[in-house]
């Protein structure tokens, strides 16, 4: 019995004791979930804004897109620069059980190399496995076939078509379009100068040379991007915003394929280049240099085989013959020549000088000798040019003087870029006193004037700038800027280009300029014109003035032997003209290396293009 | 004694007949009903995990009810024989013991793989309520040292597999026991200051490599926050980013594109907060409270003291359960293994809760036949 009543004592102690331990207990649970409600209240309301913008950074990625760069076009809307999808073997990692059987599954239906292997396998370890790595690029018709027909036993692999630059008319406009090849640390360089690198996220390729580099800006295009949202791994869930890329502007030029094509096929194998304009605009008919090369090479990077071949060739086809080609003019200045003496009536069109074959400076032993050595007897301005007599303009230079030659030839522009729409230009040179100081540390002397008065020793230009030159002529003192862009077309609107003419030259008398081309139309109409021959039985009303450039010097008394001479030391053959003679529509310019004389070698190509120009009403529409 | 006839009225007396705690069932049912909504989405929909946790919950509630039926007299005698198979076990495992991701828990028992550990969770609080009931409370000196014993050997035996999560669950099993039989405020204290002392003892000593990372991480997870400190950081975007509402529910960009690790098992509740925010943490949280204090309300109702012992540690368990995984999970506490009871994806543990709750339920619903005794 007491000891039940203290078991019994103890029970309700020991309850109570409990029931405050529970409370106690209880109160510590609440204590603790306190804790986790205000921890909770700090993330989920404090730091929200914080935690929110780190969950969107998580899963939203941005994928730029890159735009599909301009086109190209010839005047008549002929493709010469696309973009074409080009095939490549691409393989996903993760979806590919045994890799080494796939690839020699793959290697035994195409032609796959070691190298390719490798490279392929080194991308494989250095991607993410779900991302699709090209094994073969620029797969061939066949290859793409059999890969299709097979394509159902290589689940992971798949044949991917990709954008890729071309150009259909392989070397036939390169020096004028250019090419694009990968981008370089250089051009990343000078994307960031001008601060346009962001604009170039997805893009790969950028115009080198040429067209493509000097429009550049227009032909890209503006990048679009798409904001995706993506899991822990990198994979693409969905998009969900998308701002389309901006095409680049198509480029309409104003070169002609038929006369790119007449050009190429006249010049062969001679090294050279022709160019032909609109004088009154400057829009650029035909632009070809020789020997020219493939563009497409260099699209997907060119071959060290391939490129040391190219750059080694002694023909040099990198060279821009029509910019940079750097040539002595020749007698193809005599007109602008005859026009300064004119304008200075140092000449007028009815005096004459006796020409015995030579000139000799007062007090001076030295003859410089005239191409016809027994000599023109009389001649006048109008003989001077027909004929290219070189005493004449032997004595017209020393009377004019090394300043007011370099000055005028200066503003016609000689020894200066003509502003063509490529960066590749070369100004040649129009030498002047103040040039010689500065080249040779020598003062200019009077022998010095007498060989640049016929377009030789210091003086040289290149075709493109004898071109404009002549354009000057035509145009009564207008300045034309050649430009290869006839046109460009955006999205919403085109865009003409029309450069406007430069008045450079005011002329006192206005019938020089009309004596100077008649002395043009004569050297082509005339049967003692240098290039009567050469246009005989033309259709059309040519004018013209032809030039045969000496590469080394003939000694004194030597005679000009061209096939005693080795191939590379004969003459440059150059030829200028236009045609119709009383309204120009197309003006030309004809360089050739080491082909002789002008008259016999450069009016007959001439003569060629004009013939094509006409036929095929190149520039009716104008 | 006849307030104790009385307590039960209308349909909650019919839930007696079978042993269930109406109260309790409701408040288990709600948790995993949200529990069910939550592993849904966090799950990435999978109609397999689904399917699976379904039946999990299906045999743990029968195993709740089975639990219910037998009388707390019977769970009490069988108290000391469980904790000594339990301990057999234990050293099994640590002798032959499957090892799975680096840590010796399993043991292949041919047909089944098991786990001693989780008979431990139930086994040592009962032992040591069996043990302290057999004296008058507030427990002595000696038989509180000889509880604390009881509770030592299978932490440490765990601790060794290693499987820190469980241990410290058993741990604070064996101590509510302690605590709640009445423990001395200034032993308590004594306890307190003995722990923090051992502290550097137990970092240095008996901490495993990759626990002592866990702790640094948990201490400066932005050091590392590729490697290690990946789970904390990407978990608290996904609960802040969560905000006052929400992303709705399926909606979490966090869970459902997988930044989130573990997202349907330890870090559930990351999902839970980043797709129902703020307020559907406190909804959680409010359903755990009314589990807990209901469970706390059983064992102060309870008969016998051995009753009120462990329904009480049980539920202190089952509240140990749920702070440290939202603790290690918001980043309160290191990143130990411990699911959120009732709502994470997986097995054995949630079979032991529900056995647990069983109990609990058989010492809320037997009173009066141990009255009318």
């Amino acid at each position: 019995m007491f000891k039940k009543r203290i078991a019994m004592q103890d029970f309700v102690a020991e309850s109570r004791l409990f029931k405050r331990r529970a409370i106690v207990a209880m109160l510590f649970v609440s204590m603790l979930f306190g804790v986790i409600i205000i921890n909770q209240y700090h993330l989920q309301v404090r730091l929200y804004q914080d935690y929110q913008t780190r969950s969107e950074g998580n899963r939203i990625k941005v994928v730029s897109i890159a735009p599909n760069r301009g086109l190209l076009y010839d005047r008549n809307g002929i493709l010469l620069a696309e973009n074409i999808p080009v095939f490549s073997l691409e393989l996903i990692p993760e979806q590919i059980a045994n890799m080494q059987e796939t690839l020699t599954a793959l290697a035994g239906l195409i032609d796959i190399t070691e190298e390719q292997q490798e490279s392929f396998l080194k991308d494989v370890r250095q991607q993410r496995r779900f991302n699709s790595i090209a094994l073969k690029e620029q797969l061939n018709d066949q290859e793409v076939a059999i890969l299709a027909a097979n394509q159902h036993r290589f689940p992971g692999v798949t044949v991917e078509a990709r954008l890729s630059r071309h150009y259909p008319f392989k070397d036939l406009f390169t020096h004028a379009i250019g090419y694009i090849g990968k981008i370089n640390p250089n051009d990343l360089r000078r994307l960031e100068q001008q601060e346009v690198l962001a604009n170039y996220a997805a893009t790969r390729e950028i115009g080198k040379i040429g067209m493509e580099r000097f429009y550049e800006s227009r032909l890209h295009g503006t990048m679009g991007y798409q904001e995706v949202e993506v899991n822990n791994r990198g994979r693409l869930i969905r998009v969900l915003r998308s701002v389309p890329a901006i095409s680049g502007e198509n480029i309409t030029l104003s070169l002609d394929v038929g006369l790119q094509l007449t050009a190429q096929q006249i010049l062969k194998n001679q090294r050279g280049a022709i160019v032909a304009m609109d004088p009154r605009d400057g829009a650029v008919l035909a632009f070809y240099s020789n020997p020219s090369y493939d563009p497409n090479l260099f699209v997907h990077g060119i071959s060290s085989r391939d490129f040391n071949y190219l750059n080694n060739s002694p023909d040099r086809p990198f060279i821009n013959r029509v910019t940079q080609g750097v040539y002595p003019p020749a007698s193809t200045i005599k007109p602008h020549l005859a026009l300064l003496g004119l304008e200075t009536n140092t000449i007028t069109p009815t005096s004459r000088i006796w020409d015995p074959g030579y000139y000799q400076l007062p007090n001076n032993e030295h003859r410089f000798r005239d191409w016809r050595r027994w000599g023109h007897g009389w001649v006048n301005v109008y003989n001077a040019v027909i004929e290219s007599c070189d005493t004449f303009f032997y004595d017209l230079g020393v009377k004019l003087g090394i300043d007011r030659i370099s000055d005028y030839m200066g503003q016609m522009g000689f020894g200066q870029r003509t502003g063509i729409d490529l960066l590749e230009e070369s100004a040649a040179n129009m030498p002047s006193r103040g040039w010689k100081q500065a080249r040779f540390n020598q003062p200019w002397y009077p022998g010095d004037t007498v060989p640049l008065s016929i377009g030789q020793s210091y003086w040289t230009t290149t075709p493109l700038q004898l071109l404009v030159t002549t354009a000057v002529i035509l145009n009564k003192g207008q300045k034309p800027t050649p430009h290869l862009a006839r046109s460009f077309s955006g999205t919403k609107n085109t865009e003409e280009v029309s450069p406007p003419l430069i008045p450079v030259i005011d002329m006192v008398d206005e019938k020089n300029w009309d004596v100077v081309m008649d002395t043009m139309r004569q050297t082509v109409s005339t049967v003692k014109g240098t290039a009567y021959n050469a246009f005989r039985d033309a259709t059309y009303q040519a004018a013209g003035k032809t030039g045969t450039a000496q590469i080394i010097a003939i000694a004194q008394d030597a005679k000009y032997d061209a096939d005693a001479l080795d191939e590379r030391h004969r003459d440059n053959a150059m030829y200028i003209g236009y045609a119709p003679y009383d309204k120009p529509t197309i003006v030309l310019a004809v360089a050739l290396e080491n082909a002789g004389g002008g008259g016999s070698n450069a009016a007959p190509i001439a003569r060629q293009m004009l013939d094509y120009y006409f036929t095929a009403g190149v520039n009716d529409n104008e | 004694m006849s307030n104790y006839f009385v307590s039960s009225s209308g349909s909650r007396s019919k839930m007696a007949a079978f042993h269930i705690d109406g109260w309790l069932l409701l408040g288990l049912l709600a948790l995993i009903g949200f529990g069910l909504m939550v592993l849904y989405s966090a799950s990435g929909q999978s109609m397999s995990m689904m399917k699976a946790q379904l039946i999990r919950l299906g045999l743990a509630l029968a195993v709740m009810i089975v639990f219910a039926q037998i009388s707390p007299q019977t769970i009490k005698r069988w108290s000391l024989p469980l904790f000594g198979v339990g301990l057999i076990l234990l050293a099994a495992v640590l002798l032959f013991g499957h090892v799975g991701k680096g840590a010796q828990r399993w043991l292949d028992l041919g047909f089944m793989k098991f786990q001693p550990s989780e008979i431990m969770k139930l086994a040592t609080p009962m032992a040591v309520a069996w043990f302290i009931s057999s004296h008058a409370l507030p427990p002595r000196l000696r038989p509180l040292l000889i509880g604390f014993l009881m509770c030592a050997i299978p932490t440490l035996m765990i601790a060794k597999q290693p499987d820190l999560g469980t241990a410290i669950l058993i741990a604070a099993a064996g101590v509510f026991v302690l605590f709640l039989a009445g423990m001395s405020w200034r032993l308590i204290t004594f306890i307190a200051v003995l722990l923090s002392a051992f502290a550097p003892v137990m970092w240095f000593s008996l901490m495993h490599d990759y626990q002592r990372q866990r702790v640094l991480t948990f201490l400066h997870p932005e050091s590392d926050p590729l490697g290690t400190g990946y789970h904390i950081i990407q978990s608290k975007i996904a609960i802040g980013s969560g905000g006052l509402d929400g992303k709705g529910w399926l909606q979490g960009t966090q869970s459902q594109l997988e930044f989130l690790p573990e997202r349907h098992t330890d870090f559930i509740f990351a999902v839970l907060s980043e797709e129902f925010g703020l307020f559907g943490v406190l909804l959680l949280l409010s359903l755990y409270l009314f589990i807990i204090g209901r469970g706390l309300l059983i064992a102060s109702q309870a008969q016998d003291n051995y009753s009120k012992l462990v329904a009480g540690s049980f539920t202190m368990t089952f509240f140990v359960y749920v702070f440290v995984n939202i603790g290690m999970v918001s980043g309160l506490l290191p990143v130990v293994g411990v699911p959120l009871p009732l709502v994470s994806y997986g097995g054995t543990s949630m079979v032991t809760l529900m056995a647990a709750f069983g109990i609990m339920m058989s010492i809320s619903t037997h009173k009066r036949m141990l009255a009318n005794n």
